[in-house]
């Protein structure tokens, strides 16, 4: 059973780990703000809920889990209202989610 | 397993820095900087079990909270000078 | 490990700083000083110095950024260009770096375990704290009780400062904060309706956690100056959503006036019942009749001054850039 849980983490903390470096590579090379914000809000997200349950299952039963648990609960309430505030403020002060020109599609198509 | 995700942890931090310093527009600089604080404080959880010290858990919680009001902080700012539109797009 | 993760860090810390100078948009420097303080938070928590780094966090990444943000608003944005060579200026600072890197080369190596300090005072203190305090975390116990006297010129430094900027920003606002109420300004983000709900959610919960933090000083990293800077920050994004004109009816100046004298004051009346108890000044053992109780009383009442004092200053600095904006 022990193997089991180590195993699972060991998986949970590798996952996380992947879509840090995601994250980081898209925040880094993405062309437009937008789809920076996706790529760092996302991915922030994701990586927090797998990195903290892959400690969580190492940890077991202790003190130690329950303060890992608050710190997820708090990063899951305020990442998202973060990046939501910043986006808005994005927008409200007029930045344009514009098209690049890069895809291969018609232009045409609403952006 | 533990320094896996440290290095992976390390090397994103150092990316969203290069997004801060390079940015062309100030919301830019805004995500790296939140970015950047989600990060310490994932790994600082991960280097408090790599220690073993598990009090040091607290600090994670509190740079979390830091990093929120931070971010917040520089919105409310921006908005007070949001009818100054020059202020959005710089450098 | 930690050779190779402070290395990392010391080096995005050379580079955020070049940058930090290089840079002439105010505002791009703030953030990058946010950047800059979590840096260093992380480098200390590297090192296992835990109490530091949680106030370099709790301090620099968090309120020091927002009192930042609030000058900024009353002054210009970019830096006012040199318009001449400062060749004086360049010389002195390279003298002056010289001079201080030969000093540095009759220092101990850092972290070399036959330095004196490492050999002499370190391991007394270790040796001495559990039978003559007897809390677990010895940096509180040195901040607190065989240092005492430190941090009672800090608590003071800390009250001196507040004083300065209430001295240079004033506070006589009063009559007019009727008028603030209309200026956009005022009303902080309490129309964006999401962060608001989360964040009038969290309030009280950050301000248990300061608590927490303050409490608990004595079993884990925490203690007075990161509690009152982690409650202040509360207030300060009770602040920022609600209005300031909110946050001033919540905790009101004469409140926060209160705190900051108050928390010194206790500080130093702990130290006269050490007097009229008849020990020397800033003696607890004589506080109670059991000498270890006596001690962790003393040092109970003395990080409760601290994280008061700071907790009002740092609420007092903000509010006097705050309202200073609206007029």
């Amino acid at each position: 059973m022990a193997g089991v849980i180590d195993g699972l983490s060991w998986l949970l903390l590798l996952i996380g780990g992947g879509f840090v470096l995601i994250g980081g590579i898209g925040t880094l090379r993405l062309p437009n703000f937008y789809t920076r914000m996706h790529a760092a809000s996302l991915t922030d997200s994701m990586a927090t809920l797998l990195i903290l349950s892959g400690i969580m299952l190492q940890a077991g039963w202790s003190l130690a889990t329950i303060k890992l648990f608050a710190i997820l609960v708090f990063l899951l309430l305020t990442g998202p209202t973060a990046s939501y505030a910043l986006a808005n403020a994005a927008l409200l002060s007029g930045m344009k989610p514009e098209e690049t020109g890069r895809t291969v599609g018609d232009k045409a198509s609403a952006s | 397993m533990y320094y896996g995700v440290a290095f992976a942890i390390f090397v994103t931090m150092g990316l969203a820095m290069v997004r801060a310093l390079l940015g062309p527009t100030v919301y830019d600089r805004v995500l790296a900087v939140n970015t950047f604080g989600t990060k310490t404080a994932l790994l600082l959880a991960v280097i408090a079990f790599l220690y073993g010290r598990q009090d040091f858990l607290d600090l994670a919680l509190a740079y979390a909270l830091i990093n929120f009001i931070g971010v917040l902080a520089v919105l409310a700012f921006f908005q007070n000078r949001r009818t100054d539109k020059s202020n959005t797009h710089e450098e | 490990m930690i050779v190779v993760s402070g290395v990392f860090l010391l080096t995005l810390l050379a580079i955020i700083a070049v940058a930090i100078v290089r840079t002439e948009n105010l505002f791009v420097a703030v953030m990058l000083t946010s950047i800059f303080s979590l840096l260093m938070a992380a480098n200390f928590f590297i090192l296992d110095a835990a109490d530091v780094a949680l106030t370099e966090a709790a301090v620099g990444a968090g309120v020091t950024t927002v009192i930042f943000l609030s000058a900024l608003s009353l002054t210009a944005e970019r830096e006012r260009s040199l318009t001449r060579e400062r060749h004086l200026a360049i010389f002195v600072v390279i003298v002056t770096a010289l001079v201080l890197i030969y000093a540095t080369f009759d220092k101990p190596r850092l972290g070399d375990p036959q330095a004196p300090v490492h050999l002499h005072v370190a391991p007394w203190y270790l040796e001495k704290t559990p039978e003559l305090i007897g809390i677990p975390n010895v940096v509180t116990a040195v901040l607190g009780s065989f240092r005492g006297y430190d941090t009672l010129g800090e608590v003071f430094v800390v009250f001196t400062a507040c004083i300065g900027v209430l001295f240079l920003l004033g506070s006589k606002r009063d009559p007019e904060s009727a008028v603030s109420e209309s200026l956009p300004g005022s009303a902080g983000l309490s129309h964006h309706l999401i962060p608001k709900v989360v964040s009038r959610l969290l309030v009280p919960f950050i301000v248990l956690f300061g608590l927490y933090v303050q409490f608990h000083g004595e079993y884990g990293p925490g203690g007075g100056f990161q509690a009152g800077a982690i409650v202040a920050s509360g207030i300060i994004l009770y602040a920022l959503i609600e209005g300031e004109a909110a946050a001033l009816a919540a905790v009101p100046r004469a409140a926060l006036m209160g705190m900051v004298v108050g928390g010194a004051m206790l500080y130093g009346l702990v130290g006269l019942a050490g007097l009229a108890l008849g020990g020397n000044f800033l003696d607890y053992s004589v506080l109670l009749s059991d000498p270890l109780a006596g001690q962790q009383l003393g040092i109970l009442l003395i990080e409760a001054g601290v994280g008061v004092t700071v907790c009002g200053a740092l609420l007092l600095i903000f509010h006097a850039f705050a309202a200073r904006e609206l007029a």
